[in-house]
């Protein structure tokens, strides 16, 4: 079967629209496979048929459900441990000094996927007592997929989520093993909200963050989408505050509202006022 | 170049493992079983021990408590592989001296980021 070039049309502005993301060429391949049991439960014999039922009607739950499926929710418990380390033993070491007074430290997971992102970092936060005992500690964690935020409230993992990345000790400390899964103690859910949001929208909160971690989620996104996030993640971000990215994505070449950490390229600063383009942070706004 | 030892009374898994850690850079032996492990170590002790629960002769857990007896049996790093994935299994391996837990089935990248969380990989 060959789909039309229409129908790709359809579903690449169908999830451009919803998320901002690119169906670029090297992803097109895939579209079949990920929409098969989409295709399955509404009848649709290929995608030239799916495409054809929610054209012109983007809001319909069926158009919902494609978007879902076509997003990469991949993601395990501290991806990048060398990164979660550095955090362990830099960032976060330096965000309690310069908190220090407040004692309240507010952390922003943008495209947090099913959860395990923001767990890791609850884990690592309340193993370290000596440091946050009597803090005020928060993260926020957001998705555009509805699903994936269903679940990462649920915070309930399989057998082959809950040991991809989670050390065994941690997860005997903080998941109880039940009839569904793996589920996440009480603790480190209280100090996790999850909500369903749009990284390109105005961010969910005014208040500002002092680390917000965007990791593999711009790399979907084309150049002018890309600057567009970065001036929502700015505006999100405390004037001193990190902004993580994943490994691999630089904003060099995308943004001039953050500079690389001199020695640990995955963690961003925001750049010196003079350095900044109005363009840049205009960009949310376009 | 770092070595494993895979100890598993089944063939083919020996087999599936062994390829997927030559793909990650092991220079790999294997053992049916514990008593076979323990002469393995005997030879030469590994880096990295993946290790099942149930074998003949002697069992995995079996084998890490004599293992970790030995005057030079502290420093592999053994992770089990097992089918047995409860909790009380788990505990009692930790117990024994096990650095890490893998529950079969599983696939090549858990595998690797285990034996990176144990330091070998
Ligand atoms: C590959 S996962 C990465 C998850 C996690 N941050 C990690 O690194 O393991 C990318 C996530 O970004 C989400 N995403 C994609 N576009 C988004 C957007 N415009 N706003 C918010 N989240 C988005 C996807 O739904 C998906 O869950």
């Amino acid at each position: 079967m060959q789909v039309t070039p229409a129908a790709v049309r359809i579903l690449a502005e169908l999830l451009e629209e919803f998320t901002g993301q690119e169906l670029t060429q090297t992803r097109q391949w895939r579209v079949g496979t990920a929409l098969s049991s989409v295709m399955r439960e509404h009848d649709c014999a290929d995608l030239n048929a799916l495409a054809a039922r929610i054209a012109g009607n983007y809001r319909s739950p069926l158009a919902r459900q494609v978007v879902e499926a076509l997003l990469n929710n991949e993601t395990y418990f501290f991806r990048d441990l060398a990164v979660f380390q550095d955090l362990q033993d830099t960032v976060l070491p330096a965000l309690a000094q310069a908190r220090a007074e407040k004692r309240r430290l507010s952390i922003w997971c943008a495209g947090c996927s099913t959860g395990q992102e923001a767990l890791s970092l609850a884990m690592m936060l309340a193993e370290n007592t000596a440091i946050w005992n009597d803090w005020q500690v928060e993260i926020l964690a957001t998705d555009v997929s509805e699903s994936a935020i269903r679940s990462a409230r649920k915070g309930c993992y399989n057998q082959f989520q809950i040991q991809r990345g989670l050390d065994i000790a941690r997860m005997l400390r903080w998941f109880t093993e039940t009839e569904d899964g793996w589920v996440a103690s009480e603790k480190l859910r209280n100090r996790i909200t999850y909500v369903t949001h749009n990284i390109l929208e105005t961010p969910p909160t005014t208040r500002r963050f002092d680390l917000v971690l965007c990791r593999n989620v711009l790399l979907y996104f084309d150049t002018a989408t890309r600057k567009k996030a970065y001036a929502r993640l700015d505006s999100a971000l405390a004037e001193d505050g990190y902004l993580l990215l994943g490994g691999g994505e630089a904003v060099r070449g995308h943004t001039g509202l953050f500079m690389p950490e001199k020695g640990r390229p995955s963690f961003q600063r925001p750049a010196a006022a003079s350095a900044r383009s109005g363009a840049d942070a205009m960009a949310a706004v376009r | 170049m770092k070595t494993c030892l895979i100890v598993d009374d089944s063939r083919v898994i020996r087999k599936v493992s062994r390829h997927l850690l030559e793909a990650m850079g092991f220079a790999v032996s294997e053992a049916a079983d514990g008593k076979e492990a323990l002469e393995a170590c005997d030879a030469a002790m590994p880096d990295v021990i993946l290790l099942d629960w149930n074998m003949p002769v002697m069992s995995g857990i079996d084998f890490l408590g004599q293992l970790r007896a030995r005057p030079d049996g502290d420093a592999t790093k053994v992770v089990f592989c097992t089918t047995e994935n409860d909790v009380a299994h788990i505990k009692a391996a930790i117990e024994a001296g096990a650095n890490e837990y893998v529950m079969k089935p599983f696939d090549q990248e858990t595998l690797q980021i285990k034996l990176q969380l144990v330091g070998v990989a």
